[in-house]
C-alpha cells in the first residue's frame, strides 16, 4: 500500500500546527479576504449537496394533499401553512417495510460477522506463516477484489437452486460472505502486516502455538481492522439491491431496498409515503455513519480497490 | 419473531461451525507427524477462506466463461455466437456507449468535486473542515435505491398549471420553461447525464476523503517555498500539490471507475433502462431474468470481465511492488 492509502482517520485529525502557523504569517486582510471567498464557496457545495435530502426530508412529514398542493420549501418557509404529520412513517413501516426491515436485519448481522473470523484466520496465514502456494494464493486475492461479483451469479443461482436456497437468506449469506473474502482477507493482512514483528517471534520463543497466537495475540491486537471491516461489510450488505435482488427476491423475505424499490413502482407519486419509505431504509446506515465516523472511513480508505 | 430467531441461529451456527471446524482441524493437525503437521497447518488457517472464495467467486467466473459459449438455456454449443449477435445488435451498441459515457463523466467530475471541497475545507478551521467534511461524506452511507428515490423527488414532473414540487422543474418553469419529464428526454442523453449527477453526489464525499488526507500530507514548506518564488495560490496548487498528491488521485480514480463498471441500482431503480439509458450491467440483468438467455447474459458479463481485467493486472502489479518495498 503506498503511504496515502494506509487506513487513516483524516476528519478526527485536525489541521497540523505547522500550516496553522504559516497561515498566520499572511497579510491579515488578505488571508481574511480569502477566508471569506473561501467560506462563501463552501457554503454553497455543501448547501448543493444537502438539498436534495433536506427536500425530501421535509416531504416525509407532510400529508398527502400538502405535498400535491404546494412545493416542500415552500412549506419550509411558511410552516404554519402545512399540517406536520409523521403518519406516512406509520403507514409504511405497517405496509412491509417493517417486516423488510427486520429481514434486512437477519441478512445483515450475520453476513457481517461470519466472513470476519474466516478472513482473519486467513489473514494470519498469509502474514506470519511461510508456506509453498502463499504467494500464489494471496496475488490471486488481489486480482479478485476488482472483479464484478456479476460474473458469479448465472452459476450460482444454479447452484443455490440445486440445493433449494434461492430466496432462502442462507443463499445471501453465503453470496456475501464469499463476495466480500478478498477484500476482508486483503484489509486485515494489510493491518496484520503493520503489527511488530518482535511480539510474535517472542511468542514463538515462549513455545506458543499459531493457534495459541492467533487468539491470544493477534486477535485481540487486530481489533482496530477487525471492526473498520465490520462497518464497512455492513453498510454494503444493507445498501444491495442486486445480490438481494437475484437471490432472495420480493415477497415474505425481501429486503429494506427491494421494498423501498416496489415502494417506487407502486406509489410512483405518493411522495407523503416514498419519503418515509426511503428514510426508513437510511436510517440505520445513517445512525452507524454518524456514530462510528472513524472506523467508517477508515474502513472506505482501506477498502478504496474494492471491485 | 421467527425470523430473528433464525438470524440468531445462523449467527451462533455459522460462528460456531467455523470455530469448532478450525478447533477439530488444528487438533487433527497438530497431532499429525510433525512434518505433515507443519505442511498442513497453514491450510488449517487459509483454507476456509480460499474455499469460501473458490466456490462463490472463481468456479463461478470459470463457468460464466464456459456458459458464454452455450445458447439460452445452455444445452448447446454454440461457439461465439451469443459476442457476434451482442456486437450485432445496434441496441447493445447504444449499452456500451452509454457506459462509456458513465466512465468519462462520473470519476472525472467524482474526483474534481472531491479535490476541489478537500482543498477548500482544508481552509477551514478544524471544526469547520470537519463539520462540511461529515455533511458532504454524508451521501455515500445510504443505498443507491435511497439516492435514487431522493433525486427522484428532485426530478419531479407535475403537469403544468399544477404547483411544480420536484426542484429541478421549479426551477425551470420559474425560468419560463415547460414543465419537463426530465428521465424520458433523451436527447443529448439529458437523462442518463441526470442519473450520472446521482452518483457523482455520492462519490464525492469518498474522492474528497482520501484527496484530503493526501492533501494533509504534503509538507507544508515545499507550497511555502514556492510562495516565495513568487506563485500564486493556484500556481502552487497544479506545480507544488498535485504532483505530489497524484498516486491518489490515480488510485481514487481507479476505484470510482471500477464502481462505474458495475452501476447497476441507479438506471434499474429510475428508468429501468428506458428511454435510451441503459448500461452493461443492467443489460445482463434484463438478458438473464426477462429473456431468460443465460448464454447472452454470460456473453455480456465475460465482456464486463475482459473489460476489468487490465485493472486487475495492473493492481497486482502495484501489489508486487509494494510488497518488493516492505
Amino acid at each position: 500500500m503506498s503511504q496515502t492509502q494506509r487506513p487513516v482517520d483524516t476528519p478526527a485529525r485536525t489541521a497540523p500546527p505547522a500550516s496553522a502557523k504559516q497561515k498566520k504569517q499572511k497579510p491579515p486582510e488578505e488571508a481574511s479576504r480569502a477566508n471569506w471567498v473561501v467560506r462563501v464557496a463552501i457554503a454553497l457545495v455543501v448547501i448543493s449537496f444537502m438539498i436534495p435530502t433536506m427536500g425530501l426530508l421535509v416531504t416525509s412529514f407532510r400529508s398527502r394533499e400538502d405535498v400535491i398542493a404546494s412545493s416542500w420549501w415552500s412549506a419550509l418557509f411558511n410552516p404554519g401553512t402545512t399540517s406536520w404529520t409523521a403518519s406516512g412513517y406509520g403507514e409504511v413501516l405497517s405496509n412491509g417495510m417493517g417486516n423488510a426491515f427486520i429481514n434486512s436485519l437477519v441478512v445483515t448481522v450475520p453476513a457481517t460477522i461470519i466472513p470476519i473470523l474466516i478472513a482473519a484466520m486467513a489473514a494470519y496465514a498469509f502474514t506470519f506463516i511461510q508456506f509453498p502456494g502463499r504467494d500464489f494464493a494471496f496475488v490471486g486475492i488481489v486480482a479478485l477484489l476488482v472483479i464484478p461479483g456479476q460474473v458469479a451469479f448465472i452459476p450460482l443461482l444454479q447452484l443455490f437452486g440445486n440445493f433449494g436456497l434461492v430466496g432462502n437468506f442462507a443463499a445471501v449469506w453465503l453470496a456475501h460472505t464469499g463476495f466480500g473474502m478478498p477484500l476482508a482477507v486483503y484489509l486485515l493482512r494489510t493491518y496484520m502486516g503493520t503489527l511488530p514483528n518482535a511480539v510474535i517471534e517472542s511468542a514463538k520463543i515462549d513455545g506458543a502455538s499459531h493457534y495459541q497466537t492467533f487468539w491470544k495475540l493477534i486477535l485481540p491486537m487486530s481489533f482496530p481492522a477487525l471492526a473498520s471491516f465490520a462497518i464497512f461489510q455492513f453498510l454494503w450488505v444493507w445498501n444491495d439491491l442486486l445480490i438481494a435482488l437475484i437471490f432472495l427476491g420480493a415477497g415474505p423475505n425481501e429486503v429494506v431496498t427491494l421494498n423501498l424499490n416496489s415502494l417506487l413502482g407502486t406509489f410512483a407519486s405518493r411522495w407523503d409515503l416514498l419519503a418515509p419509505g426511503a428514510f426508513i431504509t437510511m436510517a440505520l446506515p445513517l445512525t452507524v455513519f454518524f456514530a462510528l465516523q472513524r472506523f467508517f472511513v477508515r474502513g472506505m480508505t482501506a477498502g478504496s480497490v474494492k471491485g | 419473531m421467527l425470523k430473528i430467531l433464525n438470524g440468531i441461529l445462523a449467527i451462533l451456527g455459522g460462528v460456531g461451525a467455523s470455530l469448532a471446524l478450525f478447533w477439530l482441524m488444528n487438533f487433527a493437525v497438530e497431532r499429525l507427524p510433525s512434518k505433515w503437521s507443519e505442511r498442513l497447518k497453514p491450510w488449517v488457517f487459509a483454507g476456509p477462506a480460499v474455499l469460501f472464495i473458490t466456490i462463490f467467486l472463481v468456479y463461478p467466473a470459470v463457468r460464466t466463461i464456459v456458459i458464454s459459449f452455450f445458447d439460452k438455456r445452455g444445452e448447446n454449443f454454440i461457439g461465439i455466437d451469443n459476442y457476434t449477435s451482442l456486437f450485432g445488435d445496434s441496441a447493445f451498441h447504444n449499452t456500451i456507449l452509454n457506459t462509456l459515457l458513465w466512465l468519462l463523466i462520473v470519476p472525472a467530475f467524482a474526483v474534481a468535486t472531491g479535490l476541489l471541497v478537500a482543498v477548500l475545507a482544508d481552509r477551514l478551521g478544524p471544526k469547520a473542515e470537519k463539520g462540511t467534511k461529515s455533511l458532504i461524506f454524508l451521501p455515500m452511507a445510504i443505498s443507491m435505491v435511497g439516492a435514487s428515490t431522493i433525486f427522484r423527488f428532485v426530478y419531479e414532473w407535475r403537469p403544468a398549471g399544477d404547483p411544480q414540487i420536484g426542484l429541478l422543474n421549479a426551477v425551470w418553469t420559474a425560468l419560463g420553461g415547460e414543465p419537463q419529464v426530465w428521465l424520458q428526454q433523451s436527447t443529448g442523453r439529458l437523462n442518463s447525464l441526470l442519473l450520472m449527477v446521482i452518483l457523482i453526489w455520492m462519490q464525492t464525499g469518498y474522492c474528497m476523503v482520501l484527496l484530503s488526507s493526501a492533501i494533509k500530507g504534503v509538507p507544508e514548506d515545499t507550497v511555502e517555498a514556492a510562495r516565495m518564488d513568487g506563485a500564486n495560490e493556484v500556481q502552487a496548487f497544479f506545480r507544488i500539490v498535485v504532483p505530489q498528491i497524484w498516486a491518489t488521485v490515480v488510485t481514487v480514480f481507479i476505484t470510482v471507475f471500477i464502481g462505474v463498471m458495475k452501476i447497476f441500482d441507479i438506471v434499474y431503480v429510475m428508468t429501468g433502462g428506458n428511454f435510451n439509458t441503459n448500461v452493461v450491467a443492467l443489460a445482463f440483468f434484463k438478458e438473464l431474468f426477462e429473456f431468460s438467455n443465460d448464454g447472452r447474459s454470460a456473453a455480456i458479463v465475460v465482456i464486463l470481465l475482459i473489460a476489468v481485467t487490465p485493472v486487475m493486472y495492473y493492481q497486482v502489479r502495484r501489489f508486487k511492488a509494494e510488497e518488493a518495498m516492505r
